[in-house]
C-alpha cells in the first residue's frame, strides 16, 4: 500500500521525531511511505477562523500534493479530521472539486486508527516500562472515533500500565487559536487536565495530538511535575530512547 | 434583559477568580454528565430517538406557518387565545395588557427563558405590578437581582452558604437565629415564604417546554411543582412561549420528551410534566378562568432558511452547557445574556447582534462535545463556524489575529518558502531551547508563557531530515 | 395584534421561500396530525407482559422516591390509607377527588379517616386521587383534570395519594393518550393532565435533591391488584 504523510506543521517544527515514529509503524505494517514535498498546512487556522478563502486554498494544495496515493495518514487527530470531515463542505458549492475532496476523505486517516481498523495491527513488539495515562484529543475522539485503538496497541507494550484518565475525553483546553485568544480559560481548562493527568499517580501521559501535547507538556513543566509527556506514535514504534519527552532537555 | 456579553473578557476574569462560582462549577461539572450517561445506558433506543427528535423538529420549522396556524385554532376551540409578538416590547404589551384587564397586582412565574428575555419582570414592575418568581433558582436570583446562569438550574453558580446569606437578608420577618445551614433548610424556607404567593397571585406566567399543535396544548417540564401551582390557582394563566416551541402531534411530543429529562438532568422524566389546553371547563373545581398564549417571533423567522435554522430545534435541556468545558471554567453570566454554554453562543449573536455577542462564537475550541450531546443533533460547532465567518466578512476580529493569519496563509500557500523557513525556525528555536529543552518565557507568544513553559523544537524540521534520509539512503 | 400574526406567518414564508401551502399540501399535513401515528417506542415495557409492567411501574415509581403499597383488592384500600398515614405520623383527615372509581372504595370500614370531598385548599395536608393510567415505561402516573378530579390535590398538600388499580398500569404514554381518544376527549383535552412521576423536588442548591420543593413531599401509590372499573365484582364477594 502506497502511503503518504500528512505530516502536520507542528510536527515539521517541534517534533520530526513523531513524523519519524510513523513511518516507522506504517512500515512495519507493510506500507511503502512517501512524503510528498508540497505539503504544509491542513488549514485548520483559516478554516476555524472563518476565513474560507485561504482555507480552500490551502485545502486545494492538499488534494493536489496527495493525489494518487492509496492512503493519506497523519498522526493527529485534528488535521485528518478536517480532510475528511470538513474539506467536502469547504467545497459543497463546486461540483468538480467536491468530487476530489470527497475521494481524498476517504483515504485520509489518523495514524493509529489507520494502523489499527485497516492495516488490522493488533499487536506491537515493544517494551516501555511505565505507569501510563491516555488523554483523548477531542477532533480524533469526536470527528473520527478515535478511541479503543491507541488503547488497544499500548496494552501491547511489555511493562506499560495504562490507567484510564478520569476525564480522559473533556478538552485540554488548546483549541489552536483558542490558546492565544483567551488565555484565561484554556488556562483553567490544562490546569483541570494536569490536576486529572496528577491524581492517576501515572509516570507518563500520551495522546495523539501534538497541539494538545505542547499544551499539557508546557502546563507539567511550569508546575514541576515529573511525567513524562510523548506521542503515543512514539511510544509503539518503540523509539523512546531516541528522542527525549516533550519539553525535556535533549 | 439587558447584555453583557460584550464585555465578556471581563466577565471571564471575575467568573475565574469567583472562588464560590469555581466551587459551584466544580459540583455540577461532574454531577451533570454522570447522571446523563447513566440515563442513556438504561434506553437502548436513545440514539434512535435523537434521529426522530431530529426529523420532528425539522418536519415542523419546515411547514412552521401551517403548524402555528392549526395550534392556534386548536387553542381558540379549547377557550383559548393567543398572542402574536413580533418583538419583545409586543410581548411585554400583550402581557400587560391581559394583567390589566383582570386588574392583576400579584403575578407568580414559572420558569420562562422567554420573560427573561423580553425583560418581563422589569417590565411588570415598571407598570406596578408585582413579578413573583417560584421556581427556586429564580426565586433566589431575583432576590439577589442577579441574571440566570443557566437554563434549568438559574442559581448553579452559588454555594449554599450564598443562599443562605441572600435569604437571611431578605425574609426578615422570620427568627433571625434560625438554622439555615443546609439545603433543606433552604427548600422548607422557600416553601412556606413563596406558599402565601402562589395563593395570592391573580395571574400566573408560565413558559412552556412544547406547544402541540393537534391539540392546541401547552407543556411545561419541571420538578418542583411551582409551575403547576403559578398556572393552576390563579385566575388567568399566560403562557409565554417562542414560535419554534411547536410540535405537530401528542406523539411528537412523548418523543421529545424521552430525550429531554434525560439530556437535562439524567431523569427517566421529570417529576411533574403537565399539559395545559385552554382554561378550567364547566363544572372543574379548580384552574384558571383565562388562557393566554403570548407567542414570540423576536427573530426565529429570520433564522430559517439560514445556515443557522438547525438551532430552532433546540428543546432547551442544557446538554450541551453541562458538557462544555468553557462554560465549566467561566460559568454562566460571563455569556452576558439569557442563554449561556454552546447553544447560547450560537443563539444570542443572532437574537441581540453579531457586533453585541462578538466574543461568544470565538471563546470555544471546536472540542464538539456539545453537539455529540445534543439530543436533536444540533450542529453547534458548525454554526459557531458560521458566526466566526460573518465576523471575518465583516472585519469583526482583532486586526492582530487577522494579521497573523493572514501570514500563516500566505506563508503556507508557498511551500518552498514555508520549507525555509521552517526550517530556520526550528534551528534557532532548537539552538535557544537545547539546554533546558524548554522556555519559560517567548516573545510574541506570551499568552502561552505566562502560564505554561513552551517545549522547545528538535531543532531541525522534519522535511529537511526527510530529504537527508532519503538522500543518504540514495547514496547507499 | 392580528397585523403581528400576518407579518410572522409573512416573514416564516418568506424565510421558506415559498408562500402559503397549496390545500393539498395543507391537507397532507393535516391527515399526519389526525393520524397522530407514534413514533420509536422504547421496548422496555412494550416487550413485557401485563403482569411484568405492573412490576416494572412498581419499581420504577420506588426508584423516584414514591412508595407503592399493593393491595388485592378496592376493599383493602381504606385501611392501606389508614395505615399509612399512622406510619407517616399524619393525622387521618383527607380531602378526596369526588370521582366515582373512589367513591365505591367502602371507605366507611374506617370510620375514623375523616374525608372532605372536593378541590384543595391552602391548609390542607393529604389528599387522596384516583388515576387515568399509570405509566410502566418510567413509573409515571397520568392523572387528568375534570370536575370530578381537581388538580390542585395533586399539587397543594404535603401528601398525595393516588389509588391506582391494576388495569390502569399501561406501557406507554402513547397508550395513555390513546385512552384520553378512546374517552372522546382529545377532540378537546381536559383543561390539564399532570404526568407525576415520584414527588416534588429540586437540586437547584449544589446540586442536592431535596423532596417537597413547592410541590407534594410524598407520593404514595395504592396499587389495586385486581381492580376492575366497577368495582362491583369485589363487592359482590
Amino acid at each position: 500500500m502506497r502511503v503518504a504523510l500528512f505530516v502536520t506543521c507542528l510536527v515539521d517544527l517541534f517534533r520530526p521525531t513523531i513524523g519519524f515514529a510513523a513511518v516507522k509503524l506504517l512500515e512495519e505494517a507493510g506500507c511503502t511511505v512517501e512524503v510528498p514535498r508540497a505539503q504544509t498546512c491542513c488549514g485548520q487556522p483559516a478554516y476555524n477562523s472563518g476565513n474560507r478563502a485561504d482555507a480552500k486554498a490551502l485545502a486545494l494544495q492538499v488534494l493536489d500534493a496527495f493525489a494518487g496515493f492509496d492512503y493519506v495518514v497523519a498522526p493527529s487527530g485534528s488535521c485528518a479530521g478536517i480532510i475528511r470531515q470538513h474539506y467536502p463542505e469547504l467545497f459543497a458549492d463546486d461540483p468538480a472539486i467536491l468530487l476530489r475532496a470527497r475521494e481524498l476523505a476517504a483515504r485520509t486517516w489518523e495514524l493509529v486508527s489507520f494502523l489499527v481498523d485497516v492495516c488490522g495491527m493488533l499487536t506491537v513488539n515493544v517494551q516501555w516500562d511505565r505507569d501510563v495515562t491516555y488523554h483523548d484529543a477531542c477532533s480524533g475522539l469526536r470527528e473520527l472515533g478515535v478511541k479503543f485503538q491507541p488503547r488497544r496497541l499500548l496494552e501491547s507494550v511489555t511493562g506499560l500500565g495504562l490507567r484510564e484518565l478520569p476525564g480522559a475525553e473533556v478538552c485540554c483546553g488548546f483549541g489552536g487559536t483558542f490558546c492565544i485568544k483567551y488565555p484565561e480559560i484554556s488556562d483553567k481548562m490544562v490546569s483541570d487536565k494536569e490536576a486529572d493527568i496528577v491524581a492517576t499517580g501515572a509516570t507518563a501521559v500520551l495522546a495523539g495530538d501534538l497541539g494538545c501535547l505542547l499544551n499539557i507538556a508546557g502546563k507539567l513543566y511550569r508546575h514541576g511535575r515529573r511525567i513524562e509527556v510523548r506521542h503515543v506514535a512514539e511510544v509503539l514504534a518503540g523509539m523512546t530512547e531516541e528522542a527525549s519527552p516533550i519539553g525535556a532537555p535533549r | 434583559m439587558l447584555a453583557t456579553s460584550r464585555t465578556f473578557e471581563a466577565n471571564v476574569r471575575a467568573g475565574l477568580a469567583d472562588d464560590n462560582l469555581q466551587r459551584a462549577l466544580g459540583l455540577a461539572r461532574t454531577g451533570f454528565p454522570l447522571r446523563r450517561r447513566l440515563a442513556i445506558e438504561r434506553l437502548p433506543e436513545f440514539e434512535a430517538l435523537r434521529e426522530t427528535g431530529r426529523s420532528i423538529k425539522d418536519h415542523t420549522l419546515e411547514h412552521l406557518d401551517f403548524y402555528l396556524e392549526f395550534y392556534e385554532g386548536k387553542v381558540v376551540a379549547s377557550g383559548g387565545k393567543v398572542h402574536w409578538a413580533r418583538t419583545p416590547q409586543e410581548a411585554c404589551a400583550a402581557v400587560l395588557q391581559i394583567c390589566r384587564s383582570v386588574g392583576a397586582k400579584i403575578v407568580t412565574k414559572g420558569k420562562s427563558m422567554i420573560a427573561e428575555e423580553v425583560g418581563l419582570n422589569e417590565f411588570l414592575e415598571e407598570n406596578g405590578i408585582t413579578a413573583v418568581e417560584t421556581d427556586l433558582g429564580e426565586y433566589i436570583i431575583q432576590l439577589r437581582h442577579e441574571p440566570p446562569s443557566h437554563i434549568i438550574a438559574p442559581a448553579i453558580h452559588l454555594v449554599k452558604e450564598q443562599v443562605a446569606e441572600t435569604f437571611r437578608a431578605e425574609h426578615r420577618s422570620l427568627d433571625p437565629t434560625r438554622s439555615l445551614v443546609e439545603p433543606r433548610q433552604l427548600c422548607d424556607e422557600a416553601r412556606a415564604v413563596l406558599r402565601p404567593r402562589f395563593l395570592a397571585a391573580d395571574v400566573g406566567i408560565t413558559g412552556a417546554n412544547f406547544l402541540v399543535a393537534e391539540t392546541g396544548s401547552s407543556i411545561i417540564v419541571t420538578n418542583e411543582g411551582n409551575g403547576d401551582l403559578t398556572q393552576t390557582l390563579p385566575r388567568v394563566h399566560i403562557v409565554m412561549a417562542s414560535l419554534e416551541k411547536v410540535v405537530p402531534t401528542l406523539e411528537d411530543a412523548a418523543t421529545l420528551l424521552r430525550l429531554l429529562a434525560r439530556s437535562a438532568t439524567g431523569q427517566e422524566f421529570s417529576s411533574y410534566t403537565t399539559i395545559s389546553t385552554g382554561p378550567r371547563r364547566m363544572g372543574d373545581l379548580d384552574g384558571p378562568e383565562q388562557y393566554h398564549v403570548v407567542l414570540l417571533d423576536n427573530g426565529r423567522s429570520t433564522l430559517i432558511g439560514t445556515e443557522f435554522q438547525d438551532m430552532l430545534r433546540c428543546i432547551r435541556c442544557s446538554a450541551c452547557i453541562n458538557h462544555c468545558p468553557v462554560y465549566a471554567a467561566i460559568g454562566g453570566h460571563a455569556y452576558g445574556w439569557v442563554y449561556p454554554g454552546p447553544m447560547g453562543a450560537v443563539l444570542t449573536p443572532s437574537l441581540i447582534g453579531i457586533d453585541e455577542a462578538g466574543h461568544l462564537p470565538n471563546a470555544s475550541t471546536f472540542c464538539g462535545q456539545c453537539e455529540s450531546v445534543c439530543p436533536v443533533k444540533i450542529p453547534l460547532p458548525k454554526m459557531l463556524r458560521h458566526w466566526r465567518e460573518r465576523e471575518y466578512a465583516q472585519k469583526l476580529s482583532p486586526p492582530v489575529y487577522r494579521g497573523g493569519l493572514s501570514l500563516w496563509a500566505w506563508v503556507t500557500r508557498r511551500p518552498a518558502l514555508y520549507h525555509i523557513l521552517v526550517e530556520i525556525a526550528s534551528r534557532a528555536l532548537g539552538w535557544a531551547g537545547r539546554g533546558r529543552g524548554r522556555f519559560r518565557t517567548l516573545p510574541l507568544a506570551t499568552g502561552w508563557t505566562a502560564v505554561r513553559d513552551m517545549p522547545s523544537p528538535e531543532g531541525r524540521s522534519f522535511h529537511s531530515l526527510w530529504a537527508e534520509r532519503r538522500k543518504s539512503g540514495a547514496d547507499k | 395584534m392580528s397585523e403581528a400574526r400576518e407579518r410572522i406567518l409573512a416573514d416564516i414564508r418568506s424565510s421558506l421561500k415559498r408562500s402559503r401551502l397549496d390545500p393539498e399540501a395543507e391537507a397532507e399535513l393535516r391527515a399526519r396530525v389526525t393520524a397522530h401515528q407514534r413514533n420509536l417506542l422504547p421496548a422496555r415495557a412494550t416487550a413485557l407482559n401485563h403482569a411484568d409492567q405492573v412490576d416494572l411501574f412498581v419499581a420504577m415509581a420506588e426508584e423516584v422516591q414514591a412508595t407503592v403499597t399493593r393491595v388485592s383488592s378496592l376493599a383493602e384500600v381504606p385501611e392501606a390509607v389508614a395505615c399509612y398515614l399512622a406510619a407517616e405520623n399524619l393525622p387521618a383527615e383527607l380531602v378526596m377527588a369526588p370521582d366515582p372509581g373512589l367513591d365505591i372504595i367502602p371507605w366507611g370500614t374506617r370510620p375514623l379517616l375523616r374525608i372532605r370531598r372536593g378541590r384543595a385548599e391552602a391548609d390542607d395536608r393529604v389528599s387522596v386521587t384516583s388515576c387515568c393510567a399509570a405509566i410502566a415505561e418510567t413509573g409515571t402516573l397520568m392523572l387528568v383534570s375534570a370536575a370530578q378530579s381537581p388538580t390542585t390535590l395533586n399539587f397543594l398538600p404535603d401528601t398525595h395519594i393516588v389509588v391506582v388499580r391494576g388495569d390502569q398500569v399501561v406501557a406507554s404514554y402513547e397508550d395513555g393518550w390513546d385512552r384520553l381518544r378512546a374517552d372522546g376527549s382529545t377532540e378537546a383535552l381536559p383543561r390539564a393532565i399532570n404526568f407525576i412521576t415520584g414527588p416534588s423536588r429540586t437540586a437547584d442548591i449544589e446540586q442536592q435533591i431535596e423532596l417537597g420543593a413547592h410541590g407534594p413531599r410524598r407520593l404514595h401509590i395504592v396499587l389495586v391488584e385486581d381492580g376492575q372499573a366497577t368495582g362491583n365484582a369485589e363487592n359482590d364477594e
